[in-house]
């Protein structure tokens, strides 16, 4: 079990996506519950993994667990090794809650093409999955592109025509494909520099320390990889598209998962493989993580498209980790030093936390959004409003997510801002204080344009005359409240936000012997 | 000359045999013989060849006679080759049935064609070179003639005669200089004389123009930018199994004979040729895929993107181990630019072969090529479009296809030797590149049907389909016999 539990939970989702293709296509309903079935399976091994990871290593100091190599390709001096840590435990289970929580409302909203929207979302799933586990280089790369070609399908199949969505799925593959090709020349780069394709074997090589020129090159090509995924400004134009254009459960993913992606490449890789480059550009990370945040927060208060503004808002809150990693890359020459060395370690804590806040959060945002969209089949908030009285349920979720959004103390993005600008302060005090603008313009699109003008007010009959029943699938004249399945979804993640504001050692304990193992080995 | 030898050149004994054979129940049956019996006889011919070439793969590198090389590299590529060809035949099998019956001289070209390969990727000597070279070119204008009624047909293969023939021609002259200035036509002994103490000052300075000239020759039948220019018209002219012969095993016998030349005969003269090629190779890869973004032909677009590839292939050659231009034994390397050649040539093979399967069932069933005829083609056939799906991903070289592998060796190659700028053209084309393939994935999956129906397949392409298919997609998640096969066989090249 110990040793084969990463690889089964990667390989699970792939055999379940073959199991999908020879169930008839139009046994549609057996189609979706197999799916969701297996889609449990990986979701209870990473709850395992969550639980054996805390009782079992966190007490003993943390560090890369259940590492396996299951075989080596000698022709290609690559193999299949895997490992998890306390950075990539709580990203797989991030994965598998969101995939399972994404398959389950889609079995209510999707109705075209069903066979081939599980069967993709399944392999979306183990491509997610192997990124956060892969300890090889060239693992990591084929697992980095899988997910490409699932989502691009997502986006352009089951977008909403009026978002053009075949124009997102083209730009969201090209970005995409752009970054990793630069990413897949650094990697051997780093190849022919150490003569090993394994990622920690590589890091403590640290190659071309004494060669900035080289070492930037390498860098960048990285940074331009998980860049373009994170989404850092000025990379950041795809997102809006795709995340507009994807149907829910898509925009779940991306936001909650693949975004992630890149901040992990960030800290798994360019983090510990090129500490000085990235010492050397640290404080252009740092304002693109700014201006990201800033630009971001005030793109939102102008946007009158719900989904939009949500998208936008991970460009925002994305910013925050870029931030975090900037400013702890930036104290790296002065990592002697007991405070930068504490604030470094804050910075990486607030990020990390961000991360998996983040995609809590905004996956539970993007479900949000897709609960109205499905009733009134618009998503221009001048159309809403009022709706706290026709959909308290409704309303009293979105207040607890959106709250937790903009980093109310109490609810767990709270924490993930407190560390990161905590620990950014400190380190590039400057740019910490513009980021806080972004704070306050982030209060101001969820309070203004999301609470006010969607949930407040006068209820306006005149405005959205069909609202569909997500119970029965019946159109009325009156909205009605959030439908079982919806309730489901949103429980574990309103339960997780909740849990991880007050408790945020749950989750803290995880990341921080992480960070504080980096800030040790860098010093 | 010994029975020993003999075996050498089994693969070329078994190909001439078999061409005999076909036409000789072709005229014995007075040309009533079954079409399924002609083609089976040259697909056998050519698997049997394949075979024999397999098993010749281990031994020592020797000259066989004084103009052919067996060895690693030649057996590989002809391995390669002979599986393309005979898939070749499984699609005029399936095409050539609406186009009268003299059919018996159409597969004996095949196997000709096939012959003109396996000399080719073993030619040891310029004469050779050259004979094998027309002996390929002579045949492929007859082929792609094919179609007389068609006058596309016939324009693709006057175009494709013009420029071969002055192509053909200043290689000669090319290979007339190299001659003059070393007194030889051997690669082994023009190596020799040029590098040698007492090389002619001459043969220096004639070197230059002289692997310039050679360079045209070779580049035409690679379809390298700037000798790129009958390729479209003729790939979307000719009989449509006849352009993916053009766009994968023709082109590997070009490049076979490309790096034999240059790497056994020239490698003093590297400084000349590696810096003509990596320009050469830029040029093909930004050229072809900005060109490919705008065709609406399927074939022209497939036509352009194997002009691209065809840069790709040749960043392998530039991007051989080398330091100051002086080119290192590859047995001390991993990537030595030559397996990354022998990897992509394979892959490619099998990707756009399968891809042309694809094209050759939709125009069969609907005689239409243009990519907007593509649209919701998942509805019309899943099949067709999954597998058409994986091709083009493998041809945009995502893994785990079979078509990374080659992208991974040959980048890796650049970034071996620090070749930057090659390796950022390579990024930026395949970026343009995954702009056209996917736009065809676009019309294939996101679009919907203009026509709803169903398009089956003929059993000869389904059997193409599934032998493509699984070895793009097998091979690239099992990559490791290939990529040890390739690397001992560029070997072998290089310890000649």
């Amino acid at each position: 079990m110990e040793s084969w539990i990463l690889p089964l939970i990667t390989l699970i989702p792939l055999l379940g996506a073959i199991v999908l293709l020879f169930i008839p296509r139009d046994r549609e309903d057996g189609i979706k519950l197999a799916a969701i079935v297996i889609s449990l399976i990986p979701l209870v091994l990473s709850i395992f993994l969550l639980v054996d990871y805390y009782t079992r290593y966190i007490p003993a100091g943390g560090g890369m667990q259940y590492q396996v190599t299951l075989y080596t390709i000698p022709s290609l001096n690559a193999s299949y090794a895997m490992g998890a840590d306390g950075l990539s435990v709580p990203l797989v289970f991030l994965t598998t809650l969101l995939t399972t929580l994404g398959l389950y409302y889609s079995r209510h909203t999707i109705k075209k093409r069903v066979k081939e929207f599980f069967f993709l979302f399944l392999l979306l799933e183990m491509g997610m999955l192997g990124v956060f586990v892969s300890l090889d280089y060239v693992l990591f790369y084929i697992f980095w592109e899988i997910g490409l070609v699932p989502m691009y399908f997502l986006i352009g199949i089951w977008g909403q025509p009026k978002d053009r969505p075949r124009y997102a799925a083209i730009k969201f593959f090209i970005y995409t494909l752009v970054g990793s090709v630069a990413m897949l020349l650094a990697i051997l780069g780093i190849y022919f520099e150490t003569g090993t394709f394994n990622i920690l074997d590589a890091a403590a090589a640290q190659p071309w320390a004494g060669n900035l020129t080289v070492a930037s090159l390498a860098f960048w090509a990285f940074m331009l990889a998980f860049m373009i995924k994170v989404p850092a400004f000025p990379f950041h134009t795809w997102l809006p598209d795709a995340h507009t254009a994807a149907p829910t459960a898509g925009s779940v993913i991306l936001a909650g998962v693949l975004l992630k992606l890149g901040a992990y490449g960030i800290i798994r890789i360019v983090l510990p493989t090129f500490p000085t480059a990235f010492n050397h550009w640290a404080l252009v990370i740092v304002g693109m993580g700014v201006i990201g945040i800033v630009y971001g927060a005030f793109i939102c208060i102008s946007q009158t498209d719900l989904k939009r503004l949500i998208a936008y808002s991970s460009v925002s809150h994305m910013g925050y980790v870029m931030l975090g990693l900037g400013a702890a890359a930036f104290g790296i020459s002065r990592v002697q030093d007991q405070n930068v060395a504490n604030s470094m370690a804050m910075a990486i804590n607030g990020a990390t936390l961000q991360m998996f806040n983040h995609g809590l959060i905004t996956g539970g945002l993007f479900f949000l959004v897709g609960v109205i969209y499905e009733r009134a089949h618009t998503r221009d908030m001048g159309q809403f409003g009022g709706l706290s009285a026709k959909l308290p349920y409704f309303y009293g979720i979105m207040m607890l997510v959106a709250f937790a959004s903009l980093g109310l103390p109490g609810l767990a993005g709270f924490w993930a801002e407190f560390f990161t600008f905590r620990g950014a302060f400190d380190l590039v005090t400057v740019w910490a204080a513009i980021g806080v603008i972004g704070i306050v313009a982030t209060a101001g699109y969820i309070l203004y344009r999301i609470i006010q003008s969607v949930f407040l007010g006068e209820y306006d009959s005149t405005k959205v005359a069909h609202w569909t029943d997500m119970n029965n699938g019946e159109e009325s004249h009156e909205p009605t409240d959030m439908a079982r399945f919806e309730k489901v979804v949103m429980w574990p993640l309103v339960i997780l936000i909740v849990l991880l504001g007050v408790f945020p050692n749950l989750l803290l304990n995880f990341f921080n012997q992480f960070a504080t193992e980096f800030v040790r080995i860098v010093g | 000359m010994t029975v020993d030898t003999l075996r050498l050149l089994l693969p070329e004994i078994i190909l001439l045999l078999t061409g005999l054979v076909v036409i000789i129940i072709d005229l014995i049956t007075m040309r009533r013989v079954n079409d399924t019996v002609l083609a089976g006889v040259s697909i056998a011919g050519m698997l049997l060849a394949a075979l024999a070439a397999f098993s010749l793969r281990g031994i020592p590198p020797e000259p066989v006679t004084a103009m052919l090389a067996v060895d690693g590299f030649a057996t590989f590529l002809m391995v390669a080759v002979l599986l393309g060809m005979s898939l070749v035949v499984l699609y005029s099998y399936d095409y050539m049935k609406q186009y009268g019956k003299n059919r018996g001289e159409y597969y004996a070209f095949l196997l000709a064609v096939a012959l003109a390969i396996v000399l080719a990727v073993g030619a040891n000597d310029l004469l050779m070179v050259w004979l094998a070279m027309e002996f390929l070119s002579i045949t492929s204008y007859i082929l792609v003639s094919y179609l007389r009624g068609n006058p596309r047909s016939s324009e693709g293969a006057l175009k494709y005669f013009l420029y071969g023939a002055v192509a053909s021609s200043v290689m000669l002259y090319g290979i007339s200089l190299i001659y003059g200035a070393t007194g030889s036509t051997s690669l082994n002994g023009i190596a020799q004389i040029v590098s040698g103490q007492g090389a002619i000052e001459g043969a220096r300075a004639l070197g230059f123009t002289a692997i310039v000239l050679l360079i045209v020759g070779f580049g035409f039948k690679t379809s390298l930018v700037p000798f790129h220019q009958w390729a479209p018209d003729t790939y979307e002219g000719a009989p449509t199994p006849i352009t993916g012969f053009l766009s994968t095993a023709s082109k590997a016998a070009g490049f076979a004979l490309m790096i034999r030349t240059l790497i056994v005969a020239l490698p003093s003269l590297s400084v000349d040729w590696l810096t003509v090629l990596a320009g050469i190779s830029m040029i093909t890869i930004l050229f072809g895929n900005l060109v490919a973004l705008r065709q609406s032909n399927i074939k022209r677009l497939l036509a352009y993107s194997s002009i691209a590839q065809a840069g790709y292939i040749l960043m392998g050659l530039v991007c051989v181990p080398q330091v100051g231009f002086q080119i290192l034994p590859f047995s001390d390397f991993q990537f030595n630019g030559i397996n990354g050649v022998l990897i992509y040539l394979f892959g490619y093979i099998f990707t756009n072969l399968g891809a042309f399967a694809v094209v050759i069932a939709i125009e069969n069933r609907t005689g239409k090529v243009e990519v907007k005829d593509y649209a919701g083609l998942i509805y019309r056939s899943p099949w067709l479009a999954s597998l058409l799906l994986i091709f083009l991903l493998s041809l945009t070289g995502i893994p785990p296809t079979l078509g990374f592998w080659g992208k991974y060796f040959v980048f890796g190659a650049a970034i071996q030797i620090q070749f930057y700028p090659l390796a950022l053209v390579g990024l930026i084309g395949a970026a343009i590149g995954a702009g056209y393939y996917l736009n065809i994935v676009r019309y294939m999956f996101l679009m919907p049907a203009d026509d709803d129906e169903k398009i089956g397949v003929s059993r000869a392409i389904s059997v193409a389909l599934a032998v493509t298919g699984v070895a793009v997609i097998l091979l690239g998640l099992l990559p490791s016999a290939l990529i040890t096969w390739a690397t001992e066989s560029a070997q072998f090249l290089a310890s000649l």
